[in-house]
């Protein structure tokens, strides 16, 4: 855990325009004490990196309908190392198979939640995996 | 100190981090601060205020697409409120500033109040001082949009621009909460909307009631009034001029040194009553001097201050 408050980024990226999902959680995040950046719609892979570096977030959690989670995950994965950025909590939420789930993980997503999951869950797995942080 | 070395060879990374430790109060922040203080002083701060959804966000994004085309690097500190009920924050100000999101010559920080009131966050002044070492020619900060209570912004910024919409009442609200007082330049949004033309200039009329001293003579900085469509970015090029002819007036008339000193002589009072306090404090814990005086004010047979005084007098004595 990071001293201070924890800090997550929630980023819709693609072309699809319903931010219903990303909202929800966000207020979910809000509400269990976190500081949630928001960054709006149809967000680029680089953008949603470069965000998390100006933010300094802790986790970064994409909401993702639009069926391309594999190939996003693996772009913003890509970025992030490419930052040297190693102590960010990757999390993707949205229209997620069970079978891909396996596939995000090995991408390097640290959690991937379909429809179906329950918000006190995604905020307890959240808490939970944060990294430890040096300065 | 690394960190401070790579914050200011421009490590983005570095910086965002020494935000991060600046807001958490971590014992590192103030050895930062006191590394980076001599490449401090050279950034220019715009403060843009105003009632909550008057358009601070869209007018900063288009303000810093203007600096960007001036060749001036600019970052952005936008602050929310933090939620009384639950410590958390939702900061969605960059929803609205897309334009340098991957600008490398734009940084855009998101900081919640955590509790402070006057619409900006505990530990601005600092993170402006981080921004201004790492290289960045201007520092624009959006508070809180509260409407009332955001003088605060004035003691960092050198440039405040007070945001108004038609159609909310303002007019009145503004002349309650002092809110011409504090504007360098006034904006008013949407004048896609109706009533923007008598929002100006009604605004126009209290001003002109208010006038200080030196106005018509140009001496006193009389704040100018601009229309804006921030959505279409329209009136903002009125509005970066305004903000630079400002500056320039406090340049050349002198204000811009008197007003700097002033801030940082109100700083370093505040600072050393802060660290004065402290160290009284502690003696009186560590000296067990606490009790006798507590007990006598419950007593009644002294009164706070003079047990106070009666403190502060045995700490300067002590030996
Ligand atoms: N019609 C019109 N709408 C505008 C204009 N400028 C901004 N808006 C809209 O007003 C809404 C609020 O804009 P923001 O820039 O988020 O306002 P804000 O003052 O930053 O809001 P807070 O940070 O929440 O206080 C958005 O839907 C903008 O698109 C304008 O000039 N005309
Ligand atoms: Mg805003």
């Amino acid at each position: 855990m990071t001293q201070g408050k924890v800090r997550v980024l929630v980023a819709k990226p693609g072309l699809d325009s319903h931010d219903r999902g990303a909202k929800v959680i966000a207020r979910a995040y809000r509400d269990a004490g976190m500081e949630v950046v928001y960054t709006g719609l149809h967000q680029s892979p680089e953008e949603i990196v470069e965000a998390a570096v100006q933010e300094d977030v802790d986790v970064v959690a994409l909401s993702i309908l639009s069926g391309a989670h594999l190939a996003l995950v693996a772009k913003v994965v890509g970025l992030l190392r490419g930052r040297q950025v190693d102590d960010v909590l990757l999390l993707v939420g949205g229209i997620i198979p069970d079978e891909d789930v396996e596939p995000l993980k090995a991408a390097g997503a640290a959690g991937a939640f379909g429809p179906g999951s329950n918000l006190d869950e995604i905020v307890a797995f959240t808490l939970a995996n944060i990294r430890r942080r040096g300065a | 100190m690394e960190l401070a070395d790579k914050l200011l060879a421009g490590d983005r990374r570095a910086l965002a981090r020494a935000i991060t430790l600046t807001e958490n109060e971590d014992p590192a922040a103030a050895e930062l601060a006191a590394a980076i203080y001599p490449q401090t002083g050279r950034a220019r701060v715009v403060g843009v205020t105003g009632p909550p959804g008057a358009g601070k966000s869209t007018i900063v994004d288009g303000l810093t697409y203007l600096y960007r085309q001036s060749g001036q690097r600019v970052a952005v500190v936008a602050i929310d409120p933090t939620s009384p009920f639950s410590g958390g924050a939702i900061l969605g100000d960059r929803i609205r500033m897309r334009r340098g999101t991957v600008d490398p010559g734009v940084f855009i920080r998101s900081l919640a109040t955590r509790g402070h009131l006057g619409g900006l966050s505990w530990h601005t002044g600092s993170v402006i001082r981080l921004l201004d070492a790492a290289g960045f020619d201007a520092v624009i900060v959006e508070t809180v949009g509260a409407g009332q209570s955001e003088i605060e912004i004035m003691r960092h910024a050198e440039t405040t621009v007070v945001v108004l919409v038609p159609g909310l009442g303002d007019e009145v609200q503004a002349a309650k909460a002092g809110i011409l007082e504090i504007a360098d330049v006034l904006v008013v949004n949407k004048a896609d909307l109706a009533g923007a033309d008598r929002l100006a200039k009604e605004l126009d009329m209290m001003l002109k009631l208010g006038q200080p001293p030196g106005a018509a003579s140009g001496e006193a900085w009389v704040p100018p009034i601009v229309k804006t469509v921030a959505t279409s970015d329209e009136g903002l090029a009125d509005l970066m001029a305004a903000t630079e002819r400002h500056q320039r007036y406090l340049a050349e008339s002198g204000r811009f040194e008197t007003r700097r000193r002033r801030e940082l002589t109100a700083e370093v009072r505040g600072l050393v009553r802060e660290l004065a306090g402290q160290a009284a404090c502690a003696w009186a814990e560590t000296a067990g001097r606490w009790e006798r005086a507590v007990t006598a004010v419950v007593a009644r047979q002294s009164d706070p201050r003079t047990a106070a005084g009666g403190l502060v007098r045995e700490f300067l004595e002590r030996r």
